[in-house]
């Protein structure tokens, strides 16, 4: 049921991808973020899917996982989609029924966007489900330790992000038992109208928030009782050093990303085929 | 014939890395009135096992009948099934969430569709049956002992009228005082109502004073079936998969060892102390 939600999760496996340092993975993911959105046409999309089929092959991570991973974005997309096709103007128009109207324009638009929103879905769960919470932290507060300077407190936001993420499995596996617990009580879920299902929430929610003060005073102890008094002094039992690998993980990004960039400068707009 | 499991598997996750395989070919039948316990290691598949019976999860394959009738059958009646088979999880008091104690426990009843004054009844009824105190009935469950709120929450299945009242590690967490009060009430409860009970447990101590008969889990398939007796003794074979027979049991077979006149299967204190008595008189 609702453990099906695989976002932010770690999938443990021995692959190329997941013995790369995490700093690589998180610079990675975001200039894969970004060269979704600096070009626009068919052969870009051609270029990133190749990019992102790749990766997603040697990280061992199976293609129905990262599927599942989408599925909380559902509605958003739609949404989107929806959106995009039917207020985008410009182009020939496809349909005109009634005050619905779609245009060339706004078919590609929506379907671009709704590539781009499942790539960016699916390039961020590849960079989570390959790094475990703890290399995560790692890896963000070393990328972002020149901010330490401006006093911005670098290792409390890491640790903060990390047991974030290490709090959503948790929490989900807590909603999965109080949902059953409350079905054996004869709760139903699934049917009525907006508001009969808005009530029916209570139930799971009111326990739920509970039990995550309870996790999260019970943390903070467990922190203090080992003398845990934020980034100070604090050391690492493996601190993180760029390998062989590494590098050529840079490299072949940035060839993609120079590929895409071109790609979005001089491939005239036009050559969108349909 | 009250439930039947046949050839039931359960797989978490599959196809993936955390695949695995948590109940393996059960077959299981338990007749109506039944006291039976389940005990099992850590990991065994006890919990998971239990989910199946009211339908709150789904075998991947094998079948299970709830009164001769499929319950994967198309139609078949969930909602239905999950009040006649009440089920109280581990730890049930983090289910708990009205502001107060009775009003929780009439959430049950409420989802069946009875009226407010019915609703109350039963959960008086309820309540009186697991002897929780009258004057805390007003009181916010979040602010009762764990013990307690333990109480409420086996409260809150009861108040159903299940016709089969399943607990999961009913005692887990409480100290022995909490322990034997629950368990006695348990007791009560079964002779009283006569209704099928079936008690999940890690300690065959706790259990064995109890019920007509245990099911050991080892590994996610069933080991042994029978009564405490005939389960107890096999104590050599529970030992080796992390249980072990009531200590009574070893006393039991120690002594005959050294030579005494004792029966070795005794399986409660009271009836060793007995057979001791006995053969000091003989
Ligand atoms: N949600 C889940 N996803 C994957 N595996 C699970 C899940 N829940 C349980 N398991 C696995 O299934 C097996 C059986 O678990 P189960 O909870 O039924 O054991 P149990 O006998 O109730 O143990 P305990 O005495 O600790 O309560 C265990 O090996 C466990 O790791
Ligand atoms: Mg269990």
């Amino acid at each position: 049921m609702i453990r099906d939600i695989t976002i932010g999760q770690y999938y443990p496996a021995e692959s190329p991808i997941h013995r790369l340092d995490p700093r690589v993975k998180i610079v990675c993911t975001l200039l894969f973020l970004i060269s979704l959105f600096i070009q626009n046409s068919l052969l870009g999309y051609v270029i990133a899917t190749l990019f992102l089929g790749c990766v997603i092959h040697f990280s061992k991570v199976p293609v129905k996982y990262i599927a599942k991973g989408l599925k909380p974005i559902v509605i958003l997309l739609l949404f989107t989609v929806v959106m995009n096709l039917l207020l985008t103007r410009g182009g020939e128009t496809l349909v005109h029924f009634g005050i619905i109207t779609i245009t060339e324009n706004g078919l590609r638009t929506s379907v671009f966007m709704a590539i781009r929103l499942i790539y960016l879905v699916a390039g961020s769960s590849i960079m989570t489900f390959t790094t475990t919470p703890n290399g995560l932290t790692d890896g963000l507060e070393k990328l972002l330790h020149p901010l330490n300077r401006l006093n911005v407190p670098v290792h409390e936001v890491a640790m903060i992000m990390s047991i974030a993420l290490r709090f959503i499995p948790i929490l989900l596996e807590e909603t999965d038992k109080i949902m059953k617990a409350q079905m054996a009580r004869g709760a139903d879920f699934e049917s009525g109208n907006i508001i009969q299902r808005a009530k029916a929430m209570i139930p799971i929610l009111v326990p739920l928030f509970i039990s995550a003060f309870r996790r999260a005073n019970d943390l903070a102890m467990a922190m203090e009782a080992r003398c845990y008094h934020g980034g100070e002094g604090r050391t690492k039992m493996k601190p993180l050093r760029y390998k062989g690998r590494d590098k050529m993980a840079y490299i072949f990004t940035l060839i993609y990303i120079v590929v895409i960039f071109m790609v979005g400068r001089f491939v005239p707009f036009k050559l969108w085929v349909f | 014939m009250s439930i039947a499991l046949e050839h039931v598997n359960y797989v978490y996750s599959p196809g993936t890395a955390y695949e695995r395989h948590a109940l393996k070919d059960v077959s299981l039948e338990i007749e109506q009135g039944q006291f039976v316990g389940i005990i099992g290691h850590t990991g065994s598949g006890k919990s998971t096992l239990i989910q199946h019976l009211n339908g709150l999860m789904k075998a991947t394959s094998g079948n299970i009948y709830y009164e001769g009738q499929s319950i994967y059958e198309e139609g078949y009646d969930m909602k239905k099934l999950r009040t006649q088979v009440g089920l109280v999880f581990q730890y049930p008091e983090y289910q708990l969430f009205e502001v107060d104690v009775l009003t929780d426990v009439c959430f049950g009843p409420k989802n069946q569709g009875l009226s407010q004054e019915e609703c109350e009844k039963n959960a008086r009824e309820a309540l009186e049956l697991v002897g929780f105190p009258e004057k805390y009935y007003r009181q916010s469950p979040f602010e009762l002992s764990g013990g307690q709120k333990r109480r409420v929450a086996i409260a809150g299945i009861l108040a159903m009228h299940p016709k089969v009242l399943v607990l999961d590690e009913p005692t887990a967490g409480l100290d022995p005082k909490g322990r034997d009060e629950i368990l006695d009430q348990i007791d009560h409860l079964h002779k009283e109502t006569g209704m099928t009970v079936i008690l999940v447990s890690h300690s065959m101590e706790d259990i064995a004073n109890y019920v007509d008969r245990i099911v050991v889990m080892n590994r996610g398939e069933k080991m042994l079936d029978g009564t405490p007796r005939e389960v107890f003794a096999h104590y050599k074979e529970l030992e080796k998969v992390g249980l072990a027979a009531p200590q009574v049991t070893y006393v039991m077979h120690d002594l005959k060892e050294r030579g005494f006149d004792v029966a070795a299967d005794a399986t409660t204190i009271e009836e060793a102390a007995d057979d001791i008595m006995r053969s000091f008189h003989d």
